[in-house]
């Protein structure tokens, strides 16, 4: 009995150190010399003042009509990166239906508007921090974008394009537009003149 | 459901059972402490922790023993994993300074890490520091593992040897699965997330202005903050080990736990990995492939099914969001369908994998939020884990768990013709029956006594987000993720208060441990047997009858168990949604 003991405890102090200490250790002396932008949250700066502006990975707020919005997020504040949440809502829950009601009354949509609103733009994603949207729902902001910028609607849509990702590989997962980016794109097309923000949620 | 959609889900079985075959065989020569092509490099590394640690390792032990050096072992994890998170505010790597965990908390904590479940009371991000999850939860990510896959190991020995007392050495076992299976895997994996954008550091969370307050001049009055960490090191074994403890409150929905669909496919190929070439290493190691490969068809086939229900399931939106004039339809635009709770970059295909992998095996980290299900897709992962998790099961613990069922499978068949039942030549005589029994009534006995006595208390019911049958849910998902050692759930419910963390600490100790010693103990029983030759009479266990046979027994004994309280949930919701009574369930 009293070799069990002496020997769960040494081992489990060896096995601590070997997979606590030195794994973890070791991953990140490679991921920090090969690869430091990733392993370090893929973090943007801007490119005039140099302070970070938000991670490529992570989505962020918008609201105002200049920028294209993200997935409704159900952290708080919304897109809160350091305590990540879902909505947890179940199908049949109440407050689904009136977030998607609020969401598509910000999004302002024509009565007799031909389109219908693409579902991942009236639903919270799991994380609270996704970064894309479907093109199909980047497509449907594109008119409200283009007249609060004075572009064309087809400059919008040409950016869209541009900033789309395929499936990855041509085969995994879905193809998606990334907020922040297309957002980025757009400032650097053109400079909002005064952007007053509107709460949309 | 989409052609692509079903596409992406056949590469993936594709790609799981080509690299499961070369795994398990790799495996069994492992346990048989055959040379490897790692055993240059990791050899002399396996004695010098033999040596430090004073074991004998050509010690072989009783099945008593074997199962009091678990014990042990276990035992102090346990309680070191307590004792970290009760001290991590006076310990180093704590960045963001945070305070000790509570004492229900930590202690829920520790059971979850070291019987393998993980289930999360905790949001990762704003509870545990970087020292607490490298040295304390990451150190369990492995040597649970280690642990589930050294019981199966003593397991498949028991069923080999004959006229012997032993069944192997816990500590070669332990040693052995995690120096030359959970490491070797978990470096490649961590190295492949983490330069997918996965993090991996020691520095603290990233400060930033979001680009709109920055164009309007008006910073907010605190910084926004962005969590990191040495998250890839931890989400290569959660995975792999079928733990599913995330670095982040949502798991790997998170982007940068999980960044893009590339990760996605690795992390949820790693879920199933070792645990399906489990099934190879058991045929190898009883010297019959076939066997082997007849528990992994079994396993496939429900799995399968499984996955397309909630494919289906989760392609739908409910009729009251469509009556508002979304367009839910599958297109190459968009993914459609259900995605409250579900990322972009993974669409519908890709959750609904996930859910079905995540929780057929006891991994239980999510990709999107299962309390968004719609109430079939939802029903799938809780039916899953209420079979007893052994549709490839954790490591070790799932395969284990199926050869139980097996045992079962033939003791019934023999009822049926009146023969003294066999497995492998091995006579399944009272002894393994009992506890074969014991086996697979604990884990459903805990699910619904705990259930039924959280739905009888307000403490109970005041933690539930969603009202009505979808509340149930809640509290039925949360007992059968803790009592089948999964660790997923129905994250609306509040379960970080003590009644949930006591509640479902007992019951994740009991489904392990309960578990595991009456495997052991007829692991002992079988070892001493001899095995009798096969005749005219003997049922084979590696053809289409027997997989038949055992994928029925273990469909049977989980409707038979949990059908009627599934009704009280995800069917009667289900109900609802499709008759629109749902305007009759008032928000909480």
């Amino acid at each position: 009995m009293r070799d069990l003991v002496i020997q769960s405890l040494l081992l489990y102090f060896v096995l601590t150190i070997l997979t606590g200490v030195i794994y973890p250790g070791a991953v990140t002396m490679v991921a920090q010399l090969a690869w430091p932008q990733a392993a370090n949250g893929s973090l943007i700066k801007d490119e005039t003042t140099g302070g970070t502006i938000g991670s490529s990975l992570l989505g962020q707020e918008f609201t105002s009509d200049e920028y294209f919005w993200g997935r409704l997020s159900a952290t708080t504040p919304p897109y809160n990166a350091a305590a990540s949440s879902g909505s947890n809502l179940g199908p049949l829950n109440p407050s689904l239906l009136k977030n998607a009601r609020a969401r598509i009354e910000a999004l302002k949509v024509p009565a007799g508007k031909s389109s219908k609103v693409p579902v991942d733009l009236v639903t919270s994603s799991a994380s609270g921090l996704d970064p894309h949207i479907s093109p199909a729902s980047a497509l449907f902001q594109a008119e409200r974008v283009a007249s609060a910028r004075g572009l064309t609607q087809h400059e919008v849509e040409e950016l869209i394009k541009q900033n789309t990702e395929g499936k990855q590989f041509a085969v995994f997962g879905e193809s998606r537009v990334n907020v922040l980016q297309l957002n980025l794109a757009l400032d650097r097309l053109n400079r909002p003149a005064s952007s007053t923000p509107k709460p949309n949620r | 459901m989409t052609g692509d959609g079903i596409f992406q889900l056949l590469l993936y079985l594709v790609v799981l059972n080509l690299l499961a075959l070369p795994l398990g065989r790799y495996m069994a020569r492992v346990f048989s402490s055959e040379p490897t092509w790692l055993s240059l490099l990791l050899a002399p590394l396996e004695g010098l922790i033999y040596k430090i640690c004073r074991i004998n390792h050509t010690q072989d032990m009783g099945w008593k023993l074997y199962a009091a050096s678990m014990l042990t072992f276990n035992g102090f994890g346990l309680f070191a994993v307590y004792l970290i998170q009760r001290m991590q505010n006076v310990l180093p790597l704590n960045p963001q300074n945070l305070g000790a965990v509570s004492a229900d908390s930590s202690l829920n904590t520790a059971i979850s890490f070291v019987s393998n479940t993980n289930w999360q009371g905790y949001g990762g991000e704003v509870t545990m520091s970087y020292f607490t999850q490298m040295i304390g939860l990451n150190v369990q990510n492995f040597v649970s593992a280690a642990t589930g896959i050294a019981c199966l190991i003593a397991l498949v020995r028991g069923l080999v040897r004959q006229e012997s007392l032993g069944i192997g050495n816990f500590w070669s076992d332990m040693v052995k699965a995690t120096l030359y299976v959970l490491l070797p895997l978990s470096l490649v994996v961590s190295i492949l997330l983490s330069s997918q954008g996965v993090v991996q550091t020691f520095q603290p969370y990233a400060a930033y202005s979001t680009v709109e307050e920055i164009k309007s001049a008006k910073p907010s009055s605190e910084p926004h903050l962005i969590a990191l960490g040495p998250a890839a090191s931890q989400i290569a074994i959660k995975q792999l080990g079928t733990n599913g403890g995330g670095f982040f409150n949502v798991n790997s929905s998170h982007p940068l736990e999980n960044p893009n669909p590339l990760t996605n496919f690795v992390e949820c190929i790693s879920i199933l990995l070792i645990s399906a070439a489990l099934c190879h290493t058991f045929g190898k190691m009883v010297n019959d492939l076939r066997q082997g490969w007849a528990v992994l068809a079994a396993m496939s086939v429900i799995f399968l099914a499984s996955l397309a229900i909630c494919f289906t399931s989760e392609s739908s939106l409910s009729p009251a969001l469509s009556a508002l004039g979304v367009d839910a339809t599958s297109s190459t635009m968009q993914p459609g369908g259900n995605m409250e709770g579900k990322e972009t970059r993974f669409g519908i295909a890709n959750s609904a994998l996930w859910a079905t992998a995540t929780t057929a095996a006891s991994n239980g980290s999510v990709n999107s939020m299962h309390d968004s299900y719609n109430p079939i897709g939802g029903l799938v992962p809780m039916l899953l884990m209420q079979l007893g998790e052994v549709i490839y099961g954790g490591v070790g613990s799932g395969l284990y768990g199926m050869l139980v069922f097996a045992i079962i499978t033939v003791f019934i068949a023999g009822l049926m013709v009146g023969r003294t039942p066999e497995y492998l030549g091995k006579k399944i005589e009272a002894f393994e029956v009992k506890m074969s029994s014991l086996v697979i009534l604990f884990p459903p006995a805990v699910v619904l006594i705990g259930t039924a006595i959280a739905v009888s208390l307000e403490v109970g019911r005041s933690s539930v987000l969603n009202s009505g049958p979808h509340g149930f849910s809640e509290i039925l998902y949360a007992f059968s993720s803790a009592g089948n050692n999964n660790g997923s759930a129905f994250a609306g419910l509040n379960a970080n208060t003590p009644f949930y963390n006591y509640a479902l600490g007992i019951a994740m100790f009991i489904a392990r441990y309960w578990l595991v010693v009456p495997v052991i103990a007829i692991a002992g029983s079988l070892a001493r047997k001899k095995r009798s030759p096969e005749s005219l009479g003997t049922m084979p266990t590696h053809n289409a009858l027997f997989v038949s046979l055992l994928t029925g027994v273990v469909l049977i004994f989980g409707a038979l168990t949990f059908v009627p309280s599934l009704a009280l949930g995800p069917i009667v919701e289900h109900l609802m949604m499709v008759s629109d009574l749902s305007q009759g369930v008032s928000a909480k």
